[in-house]
C-alpha cells in the first residue's frame, strides 16, 4: 500500500467523519453541554464559597474561582469530546462498517486515523467555543503568545492521546452503551484532581491520589501556561502522562481493531 | 455496470485459476468445529450456492474466503491468490454483502456509494457516473439524498449491494442476500446476480432456500454441520429428493438422512465470535 493511498484513504475517512459532525451538530452540542453546565454551576452556585477558600491573600472571590476553574473545564471538554469518539467507533464496529472496510483493499490504518483526525478536529472546535465562553464569563489571561502556544500544544497532545484511548475503548466495548459508559472515568477523574479545588485541602490519602493522577499535572500545566506563570517540572510530567496515555491507547486500539467481530 | 476505466485485477499469467479453490478447510471456535474439512472449487464466471441451515458454517466459510477470518487448516486460493499470504490482492478483487446491511446510516445513500467509490480510488467523473447509475439501477434515486437511517430495511439491503458493486469486484460473496426480503426485492437481487454473471463475475452465495439455489446457481453445495454432504447441479440435487418438494427440511432429510439442526443461538457461533485478522 503506497503512502499516497494511505493519505488519500485517510482523507476520505476524515471527510466521512466530519460529514457526520455537520449532519448531527446536536450530538456535538450535547458533548459541549457537559463542560458548559459544570462551568456555570461551579462558578455561580459554588464559586463564591469555593473562591473564598482559594489560597489568595484575604480570601478569593467568585472571579478568582473562575480563573482557577477554567483550565480544568477545558481539559474536561477534551474528555467529553473523547467520550463521543468511543461511541462513534462502537457504532462502526457493531454496525458492520469496520468489517466492510476490512474486506476492501484500502490502507487499514486510514479507518482509525479518520476517526482520530475527526475527533481532534471536533475537540479543537469544542475548545474554541469553551474559550470564548470563558472569556464571556470574565476569564482573563496574563499569558503572552508563547504561553498560549504552549497551551495549544498541550491541549492538542492531550486531544490525540485521549482520542486514541477512547478509540480503543469504543473498539473494546461489546455494545454502544458500554462504549458510552467506559470513558466516563475521564469525566470523573478531574473532580479528584486540582481541577476544581486545590489538593492541599483534601484528606491525606485522597490528596496523595489527586496529586499523582494524570489530570493534576496536566491541569496545573495548562493553568500556569494560560496564567503566564512558570510551569516548572509539572510540564514534563504532563507531557509524559499524555504520551503514555496516547501510546497505550494507540497500541490497544491497534490490537482491538484486528479483532473486530464479523457480524 | 459501466466500462471499467482501469482494468480489473487479473490473476497472474499461467494456467487459468478457478475463482475459488478450497482443500481441507477446517475452522473451529473453541471446541466447536464449525468447518470440518471442506473441499470446494468454483470456476470463474459461475454461480455457486452454498445451501444449509443456520449454524452449518456458511457465514464462517464466506468470512474466511473474504479474509475476515483465518482458517485453522486448509489450502485456500481466491482469484488465484493464497488467502493467507496475499489477502490484499484478494481484497482488491472481491466484494462482500452480508445478511445485515453494513452501511453508514448517518450518510445519505449517495454519500455511502461515493465513500466506496473514493476508497476504490475511482476518479471523480467515473465515480459520479457509477453512483448515479447504481442509484437508478437499484431504484434508490428518489431517496438518494436522504440519510440511510430513514430508509426501509429493503432499501438499506439494496444500498449495501450497490456499495459492493461500485467497487467493481470480479468475485462477489453474497451471504444470505435475500433472507428477510420480500419476494419482489428477492427477484430484484436475483436479477442483479444474473447481470453480474453475464459480465463474467463469479458469485458465491449462501442461502437457506433451495428455490434460490435452483434459480441462480450452476452448482450447489449442501453444507451440514461444517461438512459438504452433497454437491452437484440443482437438477442433480433435486433428483435426489423424493417428490417435488423444494422445502429445505425435505432436501436435507433426503441428502443427509437427518433434519437440519435447529437455529439456536449456540448453533451460530460465528455470529458472536471475535476474530483475529492478519
Amino acid at each position: 500500500m503506497s503512502t499516497t493511498y494511505v493519505v488519500r484513504d485517510s482523507m476520505t475517512m476524515l471527510r466521512r467523519n466530519l460529514r457526520h459532525l455537520s449532519r448531527y451538530p446536536s450530538l456535538a452540542l450535547m458533548l459541549l453541554a457537559v463542560p458548559i453546565v459544570f462551568l456555570l454551576m461551579f462558578v455561580y452556585v459554588f464559586g463564591g464559597t469555593l473562591g473564598a477558600g482559594l489560597p489568595v491573600d484575604g480570601g478569593g472571590t467568585r472571579a478568582d474561582y473562575l480563573t482557577y476553574l477554567v483550565p480544568g473545564i477545558w481539559i474536561m471538554t477534551v474528555a467529553s469530546v473523547a467520550n463521543g469518539t468511543a461511541v462513534s467507533v462502537a457504532i462502526d464496529r457493531t454496525g458492520g462498517m469496520f468489517a466492510r472496510f476490512r474486506t476492501m483493499d484500502i490502507a487499514r490504518v486510514s479507518v482509525l486515523t479518520g476517526h482520530v483526525l475527526g475527533a481532534v478536529t471536533r475537540t479543537l472546535l469544542a475548545l474554541s467555543v469553551m474559550i470564548v465562553f470563558a472569556l464571556l464569563l470574565g476569564f482573563r489571561s496574563d499569558a503572552g503568545f508563547v504561553g498560549w502556544l504552549g497551551a495549544a500544544g498541550l491541549v492538542l497532545l492531550l486531544a490525540f492521546s485521549f482520542t486514541w484511548l477512547t478509540v480503543a475503548m469504543g473498539l473494546a466495548a461489546g455494545s454502544i452503551e458500554t462504549a458510552s459508559n467506559t470513558p466516563l472515568v475521564l469525566m470523573v477523574l478531574p473532580f479528584v484532581s486540582s481541577g476544581f479545588v486545590p489538593t492541599e485541602q483534601m484528606p491525606a490519602g485522597l490528596r496523595h491520589f489527586a496529586e499523582h493522577q494524570p489530570f493534576t499535572p496536566i491541569i496545573e500545566t495548562l493553568r500556569a501556561l494560560t496564567a503566564g506563570t512558570p510551569v516548572g517540572h509539572e510540564g514534563w510530567i504532563a507531557v509524559g502522562w499524555c504520551t503514555v496515555i496516547g501510546v497505550t491507547g494507540y497500541l490497544w486500539a491497534r490490537r482491538q481493531f484486528a479483532r473486530v467481530p464479523v457480524r | 455496470m459501466t466500462t471499467a476505466e482501469t482494468s480489473p485485477p487479473v490473476p497472474p499469467a499461467g494456467p487459468v485459476h478457478a475463482a475459488i479453490e478450497i482443500v481441507g478447510l477446517r475452522k473451529s471456535f473453541g471446541d466447536h468445529q464449525v468447518l470440518d474439512g471442506v473441499d470446494l472449487a468454483v470456476p470463474a464466471g459461475s454461480v455457486y450456492a452454498l445451501l444449509g441451515p443456520n449454524g452449518a458454517g456458511k457465514t464462517t466459510l464466506v468470512n474466511i474466503l473474504s479474509t475476515l477470518l483465518t482458517a485453522d487448516a486448509g489450502e485456500l486460493r481466491v482469484a488465484g491468490h493464497d488467502v493467507r499470504r496475499e489477502p490484499a490482492r484478494i481484497r482488491s478483487t472481491i466484494g462482500v454483502t452480508g445478511q445485515f446491511s453494513a452501511i453508514d446510516l448517518f450518510l445519505t445513500g449517495r454519500e455511502n456509494l461515493r465513500l466506496m467509490a473514493d476508497l476504490t480510488h475511482l476518479d471523480r467523473a467515473t465515480a459520479a457516473r457509477d453512483v448515479a447509475g447504481l442509484l437508478e439501477r437499484f431504484d434508490l434515486a428518489d431517496a438518494a439524498d436522504r440519510r440511510a437511517l430513514t430508509w426501509s430495511g429493503g432499501m438499506q439491503r439494496r444500498l449495501d449491494l450497490a456499495m459492493t458493486l461500485i467497487t467493481r469486484p470480479r468475485l462477489i460473496f453474497l451471504d444470505e442476500p435475500t433472507t428477510g426480503l420480500d419476494p419482489r426485492s428477492r427477484r430484484e437481487v436475483w436479477q442483479v446476480v444474473r447481470e453480474q454473471v453475464a459480465d463474467g463475475v463469479t458469485v458465491l452465495l449462501t442461502t437457506q432456500y433451495l428455490e434460490e439455489a435452483d434459480a441462480l446457481a450452476d452448482r450447489v453445495g449442501v453444507l451440514d454441520a461444517g461438512r459438504l454432504v452433497a454437491e452437484g447441479t440443482p437438477a442433480e440435487l433435486k433428483a435426489r429428493v423424493p417428490g417435488d418438494s423444494t422445502n429445505l427440511d425435505d432436501v436435507f432429510l433426503a441428502l443427509t438422512g437427518h433434519a437440519p439442526l435447529s437455529a439456536t443461538p449456540d448453533a451460530r457461533p460465528e455470529a458472536t465470535q471475535e476474530v483475529t485478522a492478519r
